[in-house]
């Protein structure tokens, strides 16, 4: 009856069983579902080949970074250039000639080694961290002055590069970072057993440095905890706030479309461009302190809100209008609709948005640039107005050195912020399940 | 007029001692208003009104929603609107307790007084009016909480309670009245989502009654349920007129006819005729009333 033309021009010659044609198009159905399952069995192998590339490539690079090299030392501690005023006085100690003791101990350890440039080598071999370790030592415990200590320190950067097998000692010495001498000594001091790979603590509680072997992550996961809780305080209750308001309250006209789509065009705009606001604005107009990471907050929350404010909005509108009738209907008032049964419902869509801004805005090195959170900063900041750098930055600093030790230690660092965003993420899977409700 | 006014007030009355009222068929007629009129036609005042709608207009932006009706509701009554899809009996129903605020483009026109009193005035508060008119909706709708929580939530909002125990015997009470007590007082921190479909509408029911309303509005409120839970709500609704006056939207006319005193039938946003429920479904003067309950289309 309703069949189309086609139909008609038929109508003469005997209908076709129907059912011989739905079994003629099975096989092809299948066919097809089939292989719709394998393109999507194709691309979960690609995605997790990648990522077990990815990580292959960071771990294997990257885990000899939490191993160093240390050289034992029997350090007599020197009065004579320890305290030459005799008088204990804890500035005097400070400013021992420590680097003069370390470089005596290994005199008398290598006794054959003349002339002003075979001592410099062989120096060369401890590293300056060694003298910090005798003062803390004698700041420590004065009566130290005048004895004998075993003791061990870091090895110089390239002595521990050797002992990782990342110096070739068959290449020509001049394309060698070590002389055939330090081989010898170096050969020596491993014979005598005292050179030894460690557990590298260094590299998780010292702020950055020049010398690989001093040089830590810590500095800048703290730098990053600072800008990160600047920019968790700011931008969730703005974005949860501007969600509500935008969702709930706001009326339905041309200014709210204007400002919907420019939080959407905000969550597009490129993150170096937030960064030279935040160069103009908040340091430059507002004369906040440089590198801090409370501007590096202001401008990762300004990056972060539209994310916020966008997965907040969803969330709400997900929040069944069946709840909010029921809440109404009872003689609720909106604002009390809202924050009773509306926002609990809608806070774990809001805190997977958050978590995954926040995620994004760890993640950020751009923006970070432009407001001067590039420094080589060495010491651990105290608080959020103190120069700091953030992980990312390191990773790129570090990335840029040319030394060999700080290849592993990119590598590692990219680890610790890997760790801290697998870490977010469980939060963030961790929160939904709690927060989740049937309704 | 005032013989409208007359009858209409006899149908309240015997409702009062009375429910099945089957004898009180006293307008009778045989010529009936063709299909082209849509005045309304049959009892539309009551004497002892507890709402009073003059002249209602709704509109959803463009849309004419409802076109011009007037109905009274009286005291403990038990109203029923039915009507085809879409025919607007709803809309009207939400205009009741402003349910419709909610809706973006949605206009009001008309007078709706309560008590003497216009809800549609710009000095009226809406969340007064809705503890005052409670509404159960069409899909059971708890909140995800306790069952306690459920009932509790009205009552602490609104400052019913002074203390925990005056609150629990508010729940308590409402449970009972909407006989769901028995079932659920040894679960009561047990999530009211996890009730049967018509437990959870008689929760809702409970959830309204606690904040003690004088009206409850009650859209399709057995739609979604079966027809075993559909009779417990059914003895429930015609318990609680004792104390409450009740509208009902339904899409059900048994169901219209077992529970109401009055019917008002609705068709495109018009208000075709209202009258004693007997009389409605016996003999409607409205030609679109006969055809409707008479299964001719709806």
């Amino acid at each position: 009856m309703n069949r189309p033309a086609t139909g008609q021009s038929q109508a003469g010659k005997k209908p076709p069983n129907s059912m011989e044609m739905v079994r003629a198009s099975l096989p092809k159905r299948y066919a097809r579902e089939k292989r719709f399952q394998w393109y999507g069995r194709v691309a979960i192998g690609m995605a997790l080949l990648f990522l077990s590339l990815l990580f292959i490539s960071i771990v294997g690079n990257g885990y000899t970074a939490f191993q160093q090299t240390y050289v034992k030392l029997d350090v007599y501690f020197d009065p004579d250039r320890i305290d030459p005023s005799g008088d204990r006085a804890p500035d005097a100690l400070s400013a021992g000639d420590y680097g003069g003791v370390v470089k005596q101990t290994l005199r008398n350890m290598f006794p054959e080694v003349r002339g002003r440039r075979d001592k410099r080598t062989l120096y060369g071999l401890v590293s300056t961290g060694a003298d910090f370790k005798l003062r803390e030592m004698v700041l420590a415990d004065p009566s130290l002055i005048g004895e004998t200590a075993t003791l061990w320190v870091p090895a110089d950067d390239d002595v521990d590069m050797l002992m990782k097998g990342h110096i070739d000692r068959s290449l020509p010495e001049e394309d060698r970072r070590l002389k055939d001498k330090q081989l010898a000594w170096i050969d020596r001091l491993v014979d005598e057993g005292r050179v030894e790979k460690r557990f590298n603590t260094t590299f998780f509680t010292a702020g950055d440095s020049r010398e690989p072997e001093l040089a830590g992550i810590w500095g800048a996961a703290v730098g990053s905890m600072f800008t990160l809780a600047v920019t968790l305080l700011l931008s969730f209750p703005l974005g949860v706030a501007t969600a509500v308001y935008l969702e709930e309250f706001a009326p339905k006209n041309r200014w709210t479309d204007l400002i919907e789509v420019n939080i959407n065009n905000l969550a597009a705009v490129p993150s170096i461009v937030f960064g030279l606001l935040g160069l103009a604005v908040f340091i430059n107009f507002f004369g906040l302190p440089r590198s801090a990471p409370v501007v590096g907050g202001l401008v990762l929350t300004l990056m972060t809100l539209p994310t916020i404010i966008i997965a907040s909005r969803a969330a709400l509108k997900s929040v069944p209008p069946s709840i909010r009738e029921a809440a109404l209907g009872v003689g609720a008032s909106k604002m009390q609709a809202i924050f009773h049964h509306i926002l609990p419902l809608a806070m774990p869509g809001m805190l997977t948005g958050t978590i995954i801004g926040m995620a994004q805005a760890l993640g950020e090195t751009a923006p970070l640039l432009m407001i001067g959170m590039v420094a080589f900063i060495v010491d651990i900041p105290g608080g959020v107005t103190e120069p700091a750098t953030v992980l990312p930055v390191q990773i790129y600093l570090w990335a840029d050195s040319p030394e060999r030790a700080f290849v592993e230690r990119t590598s590692a660092a990219i680890m610790v912020l890997l760790a801290f965003l697998i870490t977010m993420n469980a939060l963030a899977v961790i929160l939904r399940k709690r927060f989740e409700r049937r309704w | 007029m005032t013989s409208l006014t007359e009858s209409a007030d006899k149908t309240v009355d015997k409702s009062f001692d009375d429910t099945t009222v089957t004898e009180a068929i006293e307008v009778e007629h045989t010529a009936t208003v063709a299909r082209e009129n849509r005045e309304t036609v049959g009892e539309q005042f009551v004497d002892t009104a507890r709402m009073t709608c003059r002249d209602v207009d709704v509109y959803y932006s463009d849309k004419h929603a409802i076109k011009n009706v007037t109905l009274d509701i009286g005291h403990n009554e038990v109203i029923a609107m039915i009507g085809p899809s879409g025919c607007g009996k709803s809309t009207f129903l939400r205009c009741l307790n402003r349910m419709n605020d909610t809706i973006d483009g949605c206009r009001v026109s008309g007078t709706i007084e309560i008590d003497g009193q216009d809800i549609y005035h710009k000095s009226m508060d809406v969340v007064p009016l809705r503890a005052q008119v409670g509404m159960v909706f069409q899909k059971p709708n708890p909140f995800p909480k306790s069952i306690y929580e459920n009932i509790a939530y009205g009552p602490r909002i609104h400052g019913l309670a002074q203390n925990k125990a005056e609150l629990d015997e508010i729940v308590e009470r409402s449970l009972e009245r909407a006989g769901l007590w028995d079932e659920v007082k040894d679960r009561m921190e047990q999530p009211g989502t996890g009730l049967s479909g018509g437990q959870q509408q008689r929760l809702c029911i409970a959830r309204t009654i606690a904040v003690s309303p004088e009206v409850i509005l009650m859209d399709e409120p057995c739609s979604a349920l079966d027809p075993i839970a559909t009779a417990k709500v059914e003895e429930l609704i015609d318990e609680l007129r004792e104390h409450y006056t009740i509208a009902i939207v339904t899409h059900s006319m048994q169901q219209a006819a077992r529970v109401s005193q009055r019917t008002a039938y609705f068709h495109l946003g018009d208000l075709i005729e209202v009258g004693e429920t007997n009389q409605i479904f016996t003999n409607p003067r409205h030609q679109l009333t006969e055809d409707y309950i008479t299964g001719r289309f709806g």
